[in-house]
C-alpha cells in the first residue's frame, strides 16, 4: 500500500501511522452517548473508508485518507487541517 | 459413527467402507427458538453446548459458506490459560479445563497437545512482570514456572541467548499450554451439534435481522426468511457488518493479522515459543511446518492477506530469536480478520434488542477460547444469565468505563492491542 502525501508525494505505507477512524468530534456538552459513540463505535466499513493517517517518517503531517479497506486501493489524500497555514 | 481405537482397526482392514458424512445437511425449516450466525469454532461451539448442556435443539447455525471456513480453519492453533486480569483469568481457565477432556468428550481427536508454552523475556523489569503473571496463573489455578537463562535453555537450546538487543533473561513456563488441530475442533463441534439435532445450514447468507418492537423476530437469508426467538450473532471477523443489519454499532474495527507455515521439517521445536519483544511466536505442527506470526498490520483492513511490511518483520524477529530458521523455506501465509476491540477483549452479552445476543470482539486470541467461548454463550442464551466465567465481557464496559479488562495495559482505545 502507498499513500500519496500532499507534501512529500507518494510514499511507502510503512511511513505512515494509523491514527483512527475520521469521525466528526462531539461538542464538549455533547453527553456520555455522543463520546461514546465517538470514541468506541466504529461503523467499521467493508469497503470505502476515512480515516487519519500521521506521516510518520516524512513530513509529520496528519492526514485525512479515504481508502478502501478490502481492496487497500487509496482514493484521495488531503491535509487534516484542510491545507490552512 | 463413534471413533474408537477398534474402529481405526477395522476401517483399516476394509477400505475405510464405514466413511459417513459427519453431519446432516438440512433444509431450513421456517422457525427456530434460536438462529446462530456464523458456523465458525464459536458458532458450532455454542450449538453443541446448547443442545448438550441444556438439552435445546431446535437451533440452526447459518453459515454463508462452509463450516469451519474463517478463521477457525485458519490460525497458529495455540491453546493457552495464562491471563493476568481478573475476568480474563477465569475465563481462559475454564476454557482450558474445557479442552483437556475435549477429545473425550467430542469423540473426536482435536490433537490437543500440551507440549508446553515458554515466553520469554529480556530483562529485570520484564522478569519481575512474568513473575507477577505467573503468580497470578497460579492463584487462578493454573500452572506457571518461571525459569531461568539456564532453565530456558534446558529447554530451548536453539534460541540466539546473547542477542545484543534482547538478550534472554528466562521465560515463564505453562506446561499445560500447547497446541491442537483446528479443523477438527470445528468439525468435531459441528458433528456434536449437529447428532444431537441442530441444523448446520451452510451457503446460507444473513442479509437482515428482523426486528419488531425492539424484539428480534427473526433473519432473511439467501436461502429465505427463517423466524427465531432468539438470534445470536456470532461472526468475528465481520461482527461490524452483521450487527448492522440489527442497527447496531459495536466498539470494534477490523485488523488484519499475518501467520506464515514453512516446509515440512523434521520435529525441531518442541514448545510453544513467544517472544513478546518481537512480536513474534512459533510452534511447529504435527506435519512438520513450523508455524508462526507476528503483530496485526496496524490498520482497518477486511483484505485477508497481509502487507509486505509485517511479513519483513516477522522474518526479522524469527532470525534474531533463532538464527536457524533461516534455512527453512516458507511454503505460505495468510491474513485472518480480527476483532479489535478498545481493550483487547472480548465481548459475550445481550444487546439493547431484546432476544439478540452477540459474541464478538476476541482480537487475535480467539481460536484458544472456542469451548469457553460457546459454553459461556449457550449459558447465556438458555438462561439469559451470564456464566461466571465470562460475566465480565461486557459490551457496556466502554461506555460506562466500569470494568474494562485492559490485559496488556495500553489503554482501553482503538488501534493499541
Amino acid at each position: 500500500m502507498r499513500i500519496n502525501c500532499p507534501t512529500c508525494g507518494e510514499r511507502d505505507r510503512r511511513e505512515f501511522y494509523y491514527g483512527g477512524a475520521a469521525l466528526a468530534r462531539p461538542a464538549e456538552d455533547a453527553g456520555p452517548q455522543a463520546w461514546d459513540a465517538y470514541l468506541h463505535l466504529r461503523d467499521n466499513p467493508a469497503g470505502r473508508a476515512r480515516e487519519w493517517w500521521f506521516h510518520e517518517s516524512g513530513c509529520s503531517a496528519w492526514l485525512l485518507v479515504e481508502r478502501n479497506s478490502v481492496t487497500h486501493e487509496v482514493y484521495g489524500v488531503a491535509l487534516a487541517d484542510g491545507g490552512r497555514s | 459413527m463413534r471413533f474408537s481405537a477398534l474402529r481405526v482397526l477395522q476401517e483399516g482392514l476394509t477400505g475405510i467402507r464405514g466413511r459417513r458424512p459427519h453431519w446432516r445437511d438440512p433444509e431450513p425449516k421456517a422457525a427456530y427458538d434460536i438462529v446462530i450466525i456464523g458456523g465458525g469454532g464459536h458458532g458450532l461451539s455454542t450449538a453443541y453446548y446448547l443442545a448438550r448442556e441444556h438439552g435445546l435443539t431446535n437451533v440452526a447455525v447459518l453459515e454463508k459458506g462452509y463450516l469451519g471456513g474463517g478463521n477457525v480453519g485458519r490460525n497458529t492453533t495455540i491453546v493457552r490459560a495464562n491471563y493476568f486480569l481478573p475476568g480474563n483469568s477465569e475465563f481462559y481457565s475454564h476454557s482450558l479445563k474445557l479442552w483437556e477432556g475435549l477429545s473425550q468428550d467430542l469423540n473426536y481427536n482435536v490433537m490437543h497437545s500440551q507440549r508446553g508454552l515458554i515466553n520469554l523475556f529480556h530483562s529485570d523489569g520484564q522478569r519481575d512482570a512474568f513473575a507477577r503473571r505467573g503468580n497470578a496463573m497460579i492463584n487462578q489455578g493454573d500452572d506457571a514456572e518461571l525459569l531461568d537463562r539456564d532453565g530456558v535453555r534446558a529447554h530451548l537450546p536453539y534460541l540466539d541467548f546473547d542477542n545484543g538487543r534482547f538478550p534472554i533473561y528466562g521465560g515463564l513456563l505453562h506446561r499445560r499450554g500447547g497446541t491442537a488441530r483446528h479443523d477438527a475442533v470445528a468439525w468435531g463441534y459441528a458433528r456434536g451439534a449437529s447428532d444431537r439435532g441442530v441444523d448446520l445450514i451452510q451457503n446460507c447468507e444473513v442479509t437482515g435481522i428482523d426486528i419488531s418492537g425492539g424484539k428480534v423476530t427473526g433473519v432473511q437469508t439467501s436461502r429465505g426468511a427463517i423466524r427465531a426467538k432468539k438470534v445470536a450473532i456470532v461472526t468475528a471477523g465481520r461482527s461490524g457488518q452483521v450487527a448492522a443489519m440489527a442497527g447496531m454499532r459495536l466498539p470494534i474495527e477490523s485488523h488484519v493479522l499475518q501467520a506464515f507455515v514453512t516446509e515440512g521439517l523434521k520435529p525441531v521445536i518442541d514448545h510453544v515459543v513467544s517472544f513478546g519483544m518481537g512480536h513474534f511466536y512459533i510452534s511447529q505442527s504435527d506435519k512438520g511446518g513450523l508455524v508462526f506470526g507476528g503483530d496485526l498490520d496496524f490498520y482497518p483492513s477486511y483484505a485477508q492477506r497481509g502487507n509486505l511490511p509485517m511479513a519483513e518483520h516477522v522474518m526479522e524477529a524469527a532470525m534474531t530469536l533463532m538464527p536457524m530458521i533461516g534455512k527453512a523455506r516458507v511454503l505460505r501465509s495468510w491474513g485472518g480478520i480480527m476483532d479489535m476491540t478498545p481493550d483487547g477483549s472480548p465481548i459475550i452479552d445481550k444487546t439493547d434488542t431484546e432476544g439478540l445476543y452477540v459474541d464478538c470482539g476476541w482480537c487475535y486470541g480467539g481460536f484458544k477460547a472456542v469451548p469457553g467461548s460457546g459454553f459461556s454463550f449457550a449459558h447465556l442464551l438458555a438462561t439469559g444469565r451470564h456464566h461466571e466465567p465470562a460475566a465480565g465481557f461486557r459490551l457496556d464496559r466502554f461506555r460506562t468505563g466500569i470494568g474494562i479488562i485492559d490485559e496488556e495495559g495500553t489503554g482501553a482505545q482503538h488501534n493499541l492491542h
